[in-house]
């Protein structure tokens, strides 16, 4: 058993055509996990809970994309069904459960998203089976790999490092630019005051989840084509990307970018340095960067 | 302010007497007549499915109780602290099938084990307010969780420690038959709950409630409250690690879903369920979650929807643990009779 290879992970630095497999990988990952923890930070950011239940949105996300393929053998649909319906799920979640325990003890809204992960898997487990799943890959993207100095790129990876891109963008403009983004960031900086201005706070939060939700069920929908489909598949996702909010500070959306691209590439790097030690290496980064910089390295002290 | 202050304003604080020998004193009392109640339980109802139950209590009750210190009294809402029941029964599981040493001498072992591994989690952890604690710990019982699953060839990966754990006699004390097993787990529950009591009725213990009522107040008078934080979090690491000990005897073997997540939630669900707000609160959720576990597991596949739906309705319903309606009504009682 082999505990530390830095000879692999030495051999792959060199190596244009290992550098290029190894970052686009890592890319994937971090992308991924960028969708899931910048829901997770924008919820808490506004809302000022963590969406203890948010890898469930990934995990309904996913299997919506499924069966909407297996039902249309549309790539397009099956990325919008996972989308919308994990949007509509987040809204019904949020406005009947979660908004009940705002401003309770942490114990409180804890204890309604265990619930709620207990029964979002039992649920699954109910309609999909226990069994793992695949959706397989959409005949479009079923084409020879591109090669990109020598390293082999699946062109289904592209479309997700792209799409993920443009939410990432789309979500940064639109929160420091636009009307609405203006009256979210306002929600998150003083509720009271933009209630008082005639505003629906309670929409806004209820739309926040909902995106939130949308971009995690995005995730899933995306990845279900080239991972395994399981319940309790989120669970996993969730604690990731909740180290990606701790590394890039909560309430960050940047912090999130770049704290998802860090862990994936940890990940894709590290499983080559150290195959048995990678899990282990994002933990200690987590911790180094917990100790030095306790609010993440794009947080701000939060009162 | 906060649903556990909340509870606790209803009453005004307990003040601890000056003299605390007589209600140490109280306290020896009820723990011995637990304990010969318990040890009276065989030879009146001889059911191995009550003395197994009583087994699961002891292992699960040490557990919830020891989360108890942190939640209830300190304010520490750890998620992860399943990851010290896992350590508990991984350890000592290992240390006697490897080293063939007395079980005593694995006890001490293992606890000393867990005491290295909750001073450095500690140390980290509690250092972070509310929701980050929470999460952070709860992301350090899956790094425990995944490292054994993945290795493989120390704890046997997913399969868990198999081919039993070797109970040799000590003292004449012989944990392969039943009935030693079972006195020795009411043994440990007696024993570890009553030196919680005390833990939680120390000095000690009020700075604890200190720290959980208004910790910024409590660091101006001179108190060291990371200090104090960490020094709970081991101390209730030791006592979950008795708690997996005891489950490791119980099944002879150590399993990963020792060392998962769930088993901090369902920590935190007994809490919930029997409430914070009481020393007793966690044992009386212990067993009520045990009984609702064995029957809803019987009756369907799906325990998950079950459990959750009792969750929230305890969660988002109730808003208290069950003692805690056991603990107002008395107290209202008690009112009425006064007026």
């Amino acid at each position: 058993m082999i505990l530390v290879d830095l000879d692999a992970l030495a051999s792959c630095l060199v190596s244009p055509a290992c550098l290029v497999t190894q970052t686009t990988s890592g890319l994937i990952i971090g992308m991924l996990l960028f969708l899931v923890a910048v829901g997770l930070t924008l919820i808490f950011g506004v809302l000022k809970v963590v969406n203890f239940s948010h890898g469930a949105f990934y995990m309904f996300g996913a299997y919506f994309a499924m069966t909407a393929y297996q039902l249309t053998g549309s790539f397009a649909l099956a990325m919008l069904s996972g989308a919308v319906g994990t949007a509509i799920l987040g809204l019904i979640f949020e406005r009947v459960f979660m908004s009940r325990v705002y401003g309770r003890d942490v114990l409180m809204q804890l204890l309604v998203c265990y619930a709620f992960v207990l029964i979002f898997d039992d649920v699954v487990r109910m309609v999909w089976g226990p069994e793992f799943k695949s959706m397989g890959m959409p005949a479009a993207f079923q084409v020879p790999p591109l090669f990109i100095a020598g390293g082999v790129v699946p062109p289904y990876y592209l479309l997700l490092i792209g799409v993920a891109l443009a939410a990432a963008v789309v979500l940064g403009l639109g929160l420091a630019r636009s009307r609405i983004g203006k009256v979210i960031r306002a929600a998150a900086h003083n509720p009271g005051m933009v209630s008082a201005l005639g505003i629906n706070t309670g929409l806004i939060y209820g739309g926040v989840f909902a995106l939130g939700g949308m971009l995690a069920g995005l995730a899933g929908a995306l990845a279900a084509p080239v991972r395994s489909l399981t319940p309790g598949m989120g669970f996993s996702v969730l604690i990731e990307s909740f180290i990606v909010t701790v590394i890039g500070g909560m309430g960050s959306i940047l912090g999130a970018l770049i704290g998802a691209l860090l862990i994936g590439l940890i990940r894709s790097f590290g499983s080559l340095g150290f195959p048995l030690f990678t899990e282990g290496l994002m933990y200690l980064f987590m911790v180094i960067v917990l100790v030095s910089r306790p609010t993440g390295l794009f947080g701000k002290e939060v009162a | 302010m906060t649903e556990l202050q909340a509870g606790q304003g209803a009453q005004p604080l307990e003040v601890p007497r000056i003299d605390a020998r007589p209600q140490r004193y109280r306290d020896v009392l009820i723990a011995l007549a637990a304990f010969a109640l318990l040890a009276l339980l065989p030879f009146i109802f001889g059911s191995k499915q009550l003395l197994d139950f009583v087994i699961r209590c002891a292992a699960y009750g040490l557990f919830a109780t020891s989360l108890n210190l942190l939640v209830g009294y300190t304010g520490l809402i750890s998620f992860g602290h399943g990851m010290f029941f896992g350590l508990g029964a991984y350890g000592f599981g290992l240390m006697m099938q490897k080293t063939g040493v007395a079980i005593p001498v694995a006890f001490v072992a293992t606890l000393a084990m867990t005491f290295v591994v909750a001073v450095v989690i500690g140390a980290i952890c509690v250092r972070l307010k509310e929701i980050y604690f929470a999460f952070v710990t709860l992301a350090f019982q899956m790094l425990i969780h995944s490292t054994i699953l993945s290795w493989q060839s120390l704890t046997g990966g997913d399969q868990g420690l198999r081919g039993g754990i070797p109970r040799p006699p000590f003292l004449g004390i012989d944990l392969s038959n039943h009935l030693h097993l079972y006195i020795t787990s009411c043994a440990l529950l007696v024993i570890g709950l009553f030196l919680m009591r005390q833990i939680a009725q120390s000095p000690f213990g009020y700075t604890l409630r200190m720290i959980r009522d208004n910790a910024t107040r409590a660091s101006f008078i001179g108190i060291d409250v990371w200090r104090a934080k960490l020094t709970i979090f081991v101390l209730a690491a030791l006592f979950a690690a008795t708690g997996g000990m005891i489950m490791a005897l119980f099944v002879s073997g150590a399993y990963p879903e020792f060392a998962y997540w769930t088993i901090s939630g369902e920590g935190i669900f007994i809490n919930m369920l029997g409430g914070v707000t009481t020393f007793l609160g966690p044992m009386v959720g212990t067993m009520l979650f045990l009984i609702l576990n064995d029957t809803v597991t019987r009756l369907t596949e799906y325990h998950g929807i079950v459990l959750g739906i009792v969750i929230l309705f305890f969660a988002i319903g109730l808003r208290k643990g069950l003692m805690d309606f056991a603990v107002e009504w008395f107290a209202q009682r008690r009112g009425e009779g006064r007026g």
